[in-house]
């Protein structure tokens, strides 16, 4: 029985109980956890008093509809959690150097270690980031104003940073689940995981995965809808494409996600028998519906990524993307075959060869439209003017590391292989070496190209430089030596060990691991301190890098109206054409009142009450549940009454702001390509090659 | 002819900005449709994926009554086309009197439909049909519980439109949410069609 | 604008009529008839992606002749439904006959 007010509820959930009762290693490890998140929420909050920063935080970030301000949030809420699946990720390396024969840890919290690292990482850093830089980048790329539902794209950043708060919040009260990030079911069912942990799970990836939807619809009729004038779709930057193809695929692929999880959640809470062991349950459908949603889940992450990889090769070898037509297809033919090939995620399962064989060979083909792409990457550097950036350090590293990754997918694609080393540290290494080449240097890179767009000046090039080495070796080193482990035999998520020639390449990684440390504190110190000498840094005019896209036309940080007056574009690379006949930054021919949204608080309230619905559900406060979706319900209606959710600006403000932006222009000394490193680069570009 | 700006139903040219207006959440709209329309097709491949599963619980043919699901049939079918009239008199006329009475008939219709089905899954209950019971049950309740639940969301939706309605007229707004209003009763009559055969018809087969 | 609203209504009548029509056409190959029973079952799967047709075509005005991208949605939905709802039903009764 459960407390009618409580629900399973009382004093005795926190690890600090546990800790007072059994002080050991183990606990010490979970109670400091615990302490890490209550000590940053309070220093936060006392940062935040102190510089009497509440207001400005409420006012121009938390209420704005700003597509730009979104997608900065996406990305600072996917840093912070991050920084918890990085600190998870370093704690079971660390742990496994010990776990011969037993380690620190218990079994139970290595489990729940890795479930929340494998969580976070998917569906709290590697989407959000891929969300917030879509965001950002998208509306400017196309030469929209914001998106298509400005308020809607709030509300699904409150119900991902809510589902975000229900995985911190299980870190002080409760546990989390144990079943890794898939939750399969008989284990996770009410059976035998009766406590809140799973629940955790289901309630925190049930919202944020609806607000993933919201966002790709959004995405999707703002890129059809909303394009400027002369963007026709072969017209469209290549990042741009590859947010429009993953927004497709977020509308398709979270509702199995939502299918499956709302399924577990009738097992758990109101005793259905769909994943059960008895009466007519079937858990292999779990399976089946999830990969349903985490194959396509594993594209959604790295298109863009591949997009900002097509943004920066074109930018820094200051040559026309290659292959431009073949990257469309490419792009496209992988959403489609991404659909196809989910069983291999469970070629083991039992089902007939001839199933196997069909999704084997899917997966396989997958890997030819990646390797177009790559081509023609490597086409567009072949013979430019390449600059060593940081963002191309990245791609380099991609490069080597990718291919490797990709090709050890190929390997696993073939059942018969796949039979041998599934379920083993092989498979560990194979996804962390698509993800963090793929998709997480991919973000890396975007987040070094577009940051002077964000914030008006350039990230320290050395520091970033030394991030970015740090990264490779930390990733070659933490990470290949699995494929080692895995074909000696040493099974994934392993909490301990017998096999003593295990021991030193656990060593080998765990250097890795302290690498990646390392890498994570110079990167972090590279915002720090690019921050502080952002005078030096400052790019006002807003195109440091002789952009070739829209967005590095306007201002940095670009006005809340991102242009002055809308764009009308004629081919591909407008910006480029437009410095290569010597007419940028010509004042517009008229400039017309335009209707920005206001300020709402509809994402905070809507994160906020679903956030509270999932934490009353996880502790079966039924009441208080109720009440919070009563809220929801009652704010979206009440919406609806509201008529002025406009401001309008006027066409004389517009001219005024754009004549001040280009008298800045002119009076700004363009640089060339060599002294773009340097302070004397304030963002205005000196082109020297024709288009 | 008037122009089409989005697909399914259109205000027209006499409506001008409210017609345009409409085009971004029309097609959003459609999208969050189709996005809704992926749940309810894993759900039916899950009740087809479920059926055998009985656990010697009751199975279709102890719990279904074809008749009832026949008059359900007829009832939404023409809550669907009482839609259809709410589409034309804000088409052609715009007087709010019509179209709110339109509104009622059409909610009218629908709560008949749930009344009925209702009915249907409380007599299930009583017979030993309840979801708890087997996997079959469990699927069969959760794909047509969710289209009832669409439906009750669908009627609360209604009573959200007269109270604007009645607020506000027949304003640009409004109207074009009608519009959506009506793309989702229509969408939930063709999930109905899939249910009634694949579940109920299919299931007596 | 009184004759395109008739004839728009008649559009409305044709569809609800039509849609009638396959319903009971449905119901009587199970109900009324002695169809075998996979003719019945063809019948009421047929009689259903029929009345879909037309309720798209006369309810929510799908059609040929409008903007591609409308039909575009529909259909590449189409094309995922198919892949996930027939994955399925192959992969688990693969699954089930091996058990």
């Amino acid at each position: 029985m459960s407390d009618p007010v409580f629900g399973r509820l009382d004093w005795r959930v926190t690890p600090f109980d546990d800790f007072w009762r059994n002080p050991t290693a183990n606990e010490a490890v979970a109670s400091g956890a615990a302490l890490v998140v209550i000590l940053g929420a309070v220093a936060v909050a006392w940062f935040l008093t102190s510089r009497r920063l509440w207001r400005p935080l409420w006012r121009d970030w938390l209420t704005s509809a700003d597509h730009k301000k979104i997608g900065i949030m996406y990305v600072v809420l996917a840093g912070v959690m991050f920084l918890r699946a990085v600190a998870e990720g370093f704690v079971m390396r660390t742990h496994q150097v010990t776990a011969l024969d037993g380690g620190f840890l218990s079994p139970d919290h290595f489990a729940q270690l890795f479930s929340t690292h494998g969580t976070i990482m998917i569906f709290f850093v590697a989407t959000p980031l891929i969300t917030g830089l879509i965001n950002f980048v998208v509306p400017l790329q196309i030469g929209a104003r914001d998106m298509a539902f400005p308020v809607m794209n709030q509300v699904s950043l409150g119900l991902t940073a809510a589902g975000a708060g229900l995985v911190m919040i299980s870190l002080v009260v409760g546990q989390f689940g144990t079943g890794g990030w898939t939750m399969y079911p008989p284990y996770t069912g009410a059976t035998f995981s009766p406590g809140p942990g799973v629940d955790y799970w289901i309630w925190a990836i049930g919202i944020s995965g609806i607000g993933s939807t919201l966002s790709g619809i959004n995405f999707a009729v703002t890129i059809y809808k909303m394009r400027a004038p002369g963007v026709r779709f072969l017209r469209m930057p290549m990042f741009t494409w590859t947010a429009l193809t993953t927004a497709i695929m977020m509308v398709y692929a979270f509702p199995p996600l939502t299918v499956s999880n709302a399924m577990l959640a009738l097992d758990r809470y109101l005793d259905f028998h769909f994943f059960t062991n008895d009466l007519g349950g079937n858990m292999m459908h779990y399976a089946n519906i999830f990969w349903m949603f985490g194959h396509p889940e594993v594209y959604i992450v790295v298109l863009p990524a591949y997009g900002v990889f097509s943004e920066i090769s074109s930018t820094f070898a200051a040559k026309r993307l290659y292959g431009y037509n073949s990257l469309v297809i490419a792009t496209l033919a992988i959403a489609v075959i991404s659909f196809c090939v989910w069983l291999h995620h469970f070629f083991t399962m039992g089902q007939g060869a001839s199933v196997n064989a069909a999704f084997g060979i899917a997966t396989m083909i997958i890997a030819v439209p990646t390797g177009v792409k790559v081509y023609d990457w490597l086409a567009t550097l072949y013979e430019g003017r390449i600059r060593m950036s940081v963002p191309i350090i990245y791609l380099t590293g991609f490069f080597i590391l990718f291919v490797f990754g990709g090709l050890t997918g190929v390997i696993l694609a073939n059942p018969t292989l796949d039979y041998q080393v599934h379920n083993s540290q092989f498979l560990v290494a194979h996804f962390h070496n698509v993800l963090i080449p793929g998709t997480l240097f991919g973000v890396f890179a975007g987040i070094h190209y577009w940051f002077p767009k964000a914030f008006g000046f350039r990230l320290d090039e050395r520091l970033a430089r030394r991030a970015a080495y740090l990264w490779f070796a930390g990733f070659c080193l933490a990470f290949l030596p699995l494929y080692w482990l895995g074909l000696m035999g040493m099974p994934r998520r392993a909490a301990s060990y017998e096999n003593a020639a295990f021991e030193s390449v656990m060593w080998l990684t765990f250097a890795g691991a302290v690498i990646v440390l390392a890498a994570l504190g110079t990167m972090i110190w590279t915002f720090v301190a690019s921050a502080r000498n952002r005078a030096a840094l400052a790019c006002p005019i807003g195109d440091p890098w002789d952009g070739r896209s829209l967005e590095w036309a306007t201002a940095a940080p670009a006005p809340e109206w991102n242009f002055a007056a809308t764009p009308e574009v004629e081919a591909l690379d407008p910006f480029t054409i437009e410095k290569a006949e010597g007419e940028p930054y010509q004042p517009a021919e008229c400039y017309e009142d335009i209707e920005v949204p206001r300020n709402t608080a509809m994402g905070v309230v809507i994160g906020g009450l679903t956030g509270v619905m999932g934490f009353a559900l996880v502790w079966w406060m039924w009441w208080l549940a109720a009440l919070a979706l009563a809220g929801v319900v009652a704010a979206i209606v009440a919406r609806a009454f509201v008529t002025d959710t406009h401001q309008r600006i006027g066409a004389d403000e517009l001219r005024q702001a754009h004549r001040d932006f280009l008298d800045r222009v002119a009076a700004t000394e363009p640089v060339n390509r060599d002294l773009e490193m340097t302070s004397r680069n304030r963002g205005r570009a000196d082109p020297e090659a024709p288009a | 002819m008037s122009e089409n700006v989005h697909p399914g139903i259109n205000l027209g040219a006499s409506h001008g900005e409210a017609h345009h207006g409409s085009e971004r959440t029309a097609f959003g709209f459609w999208i969050f449709l189709m996005s809704d329309l992926v749940i309810f097709g894993i759900l039916f491949a899950t009740y087809v994926v479920m059926r055998p599963n009985l656990a010697g619980g009751p199975g279709p043919s102890e719990l279904y009554d074809l008749k009832s699901i026949a008059k359900q049939t007829g009832l939404l079918l023409a809550s669907s086309f009482t839609f259809g009239l709410v589409s034309l008199s804000m088409k052609y006329g715009s007087r709010t009197g019509a179209v709110a009475f339109w509104l009622v008939i059409t909610a009218a219709l629908g709560t008949g439909f749930l009344y009925l089905e209702i009915k249907d899954f409380a007599r299930m209950a009583g017979d030993g049909g309840i979801p708890q019971r087997s996997g079959f049950l469990s699927s069969l309740w959760a794909l047509v519980g969710l289209h009832g639940l669409h439906l009750v969301a669908g009627l609360a939706w209604i009573g959200v439109m007269l109270a604007l309605i009645t607020a506000r007229g027949l304003s640009d707004a409004v109207k074009s949410r009608l519009l959506l209003l009506g793309l989702y009763w229509h969408f939930l009559d063709l999930i109905w069609i899939g249910i009634f055969s694949v579940v109920f018809l299919g299931g007596m087969a | 604008m009184k004759r395109e609203a008739r004839s728009e209504l008649r559009r409305y009548v044709t569809g609800a009529a039509l849609s009638a029509a396959f319903t009971v056409l449905a119901f009587w190959a199970v109900m009324g008839s002695s169809l075998p029973r996979m003719t019945a079952l063809w019948v009421v799967g047929l009689s259903a992606i029929a009345q879909i047709a037309v309720q798209l075509r006369f309810f929510l005005h799908i059609g040929w002749r409008q903007k591609r991208e409308d039909l575009q949605l529909i259909l590449f939905s189409l094309l995922l439904l198919g892949l996930m709802i027939g994955g399925t039903i192959w992969i688990m009764s693969s699954l089930a006959s091996r058990m």
